[in-house]
């Protein structure tokens, strides 16, 4: 009879997949495919992305419009939002035993606080009550590529993403390429200490795809299908 | 810059000196602190010296969601700690840091130390709320008014006409009676405070008495901060924690 084993790295019955990387790395893709695959399979799954929860989605807007927050508030505000998403939506999943994919997890603040200047250490304590992943898929790509797709999706740069809060530049094109330049440098770094499974996104996507199924089956042999539990015993 | 912070380094902060004095009134709902900052704000001005006052859920950026999140009980215990994190550090630097840098005197009613008290009780670890609030400056004295829950309660239904759900610690359903509930929290917080204390040096002020006597108490612990003052360089906090936040 299938049953959940609790997962080595954070002891709940549940999975956790969490993808991260620069806007433009393609890592929401990759995980949206990732997540119909599982369900495809009959295994339950929940997908989530970090973008704002109703909670404090207002405030961020309100802040960021009247260039309000500093790099601890900014961090705090993310955190509280994050904390917000956990506790009512990562967490319940995660006991009931789903497969849990997370477009953005706790490293994105690590990345983004650390290049606004905050301790890392505050920042990781913050954040300490985020389990650990069972995999975390880091998907590499060069920031002029990046830049690239922003443009060409016509999406416009904000104040913050661009990092403009930290005076790199007047320009926003060239603080945007500055501050993601810092946040891939961050990103590079904390992918070895934390482990990351670091995917070349310059690749096409069913190549990238494949190779993702490929981690996480060995993660899932004999972990439940819903179909399984349901007409168990 | 972390000498002047609880170990952790506020993006921001410069060398300049600042000036003024952070003056921190701590203790329960019901204790007397918001009459004693009144009091003590008098004195002081009387005294020569620019006062601002400031304390909890204040700050202009997220003060509505905070009450919007009392009113619906919705956030879980960690999500409410950081956001009354958020609303503290936006006072810090918006407001506490100007102010000294400016040379006022900083009146503060409560400070860190009721957010910690309060997040632990409700299940967060000392450790990670100790760390949590790394980022706050020192004050130069903080006043713990000390009183009896049975005086706190009648203050509290004196004030309120009744008991408050968050003061009674109600969503921690400790019991579905708010009469129990309340003596069941004030019980715990007061534990929690008995730690903080201990950790950032908290000066005890037996606040079961009238508040002229509480602020004669006040007044002889807040007097020393100005006496050599005049010419002093840039201040060094007299109160330090046993121990440091590690902020590397």
């Amino acid at each position: 009879m299938p049953s959940e084993t609790p997962s080595p790295s954070h002891g709940f019955p549940g999975r956790l997949f969490v993808f991260e990387g620069l806007d433009g790395s393609g890592k929401s893709t990759q995980a949206a495919l990732l997540g119909k695959w599982l369900q495809a399979q009959g295994y339950r799954v929940f997908f989530t992305e970090w973008n704002s929860s109703e909670l404090t989605a207002a405030t961020i807007r309100r802040g960021k419009k009247k260039n309000l927050l500093t790099p601890t508030t900014f961090s705090l505000l993310h955190a509280t939002d994050f904390a917000d998403r956990f506790e009512r939506k990562i967490l319940p999943p995660l006991r009931a035993g789903y497969l849990v994919v997370c477009d953005r997890y706790a490293y994105t603040a690590f990345v983004r606080d650390a290049a606004r200047g905050c301790d890392p250490a505050w920042v990781r304590n913050i954040y300490s009550f985020a389990p650990r992943p069972d995999r975390v898929f880091y998907f590499r790509v060069p920031v002029a590529v990046t830049l690239k797709r922003k443009i060409a999706s016509r999406l416009k740069i904000n104040y913050y993403e661009a990092g403009m809060d930290l005076g790199l530049s007047d320009d926003l094109h060239d603080s945007y390429e500055r501050f993601q330049t810092r946040l891939k440098q961050e990103y590079d770094r904390i992918a070895r200490t934390d482990e990351f499974t670091v995917i070349d996104s310059g690749r096409p996507v069913e190549t990238i795809q494949s190779e993702l199924r490929g981690h996480v089956r060995p993660i899932l042999d004999r972990f439940p299908t819903a179909e399984g539990l349901m007409h168990d015993g | 810059m972390t000498d002047r912070t609880y170990g952790t380094r506020l993006p921001g902060l410069t060398e300049d000196a600042l000036g003024g004095k952070l003056v921190v009134i701590e203790g329960a709902d019901g204790s007397g602190r918001t009459t004693e900052v009144a009091l003590l704000k008098e004195w002081l001005e009387v005294e020569g010296h620019a006062v601002v006052d400031t304390g909890l859920r204040r700050s202009t950026l997220v003060a509505e969601e905070i009450d919007r999140a009392k009113q619906g009980h919705t956030l879980g215990a960690t999500t409410m700690a950081l956001l009354y994190a958020v609303d503290f550090a936006d006072q810090l630097e918006n407001k506490i840091v100007p102010a000294l840098a400016a040379g006022s005197t900083v009146l503060a009613d409560r400070y860190i130390y009721t957010l910690m008290a309060r997040a632990v009780v409700r299940g967060a670890s000392r450790e990670w709320a100790r760390r949590l609030y790394g980022f706050a400056l020192q004050p130069d004295l903080v006043v713990f008014l000390e009183a009896r829950p049975e005086i706190l309660l009648h203050r509290a239904i004196s004030k309120y006409g009744s008991l408050d759900y968050w003061e009674s610690g109600m969503d921690l359903s400790l019991s579905r009676d708010l009469f129990e509930s309340f003596f069941a929290y004030q019980d715990r917080l007061s534990k929690e405070f008995a730690w903080v204390g201990a950790e950032y040096g908290f000066h005890r002020v037996d606040a079961n008495r009238r508040p002229e006597q509480v602020d004669e108490d006040v007044r002889a612990l807040v007097a020393p901060l100005y006496r050599s003052a005049a010419r002093s360089a840039p201040r060094r906090s007299i109160i330090r924690p046993r121990k440091r936040a590690a902020s590397g």
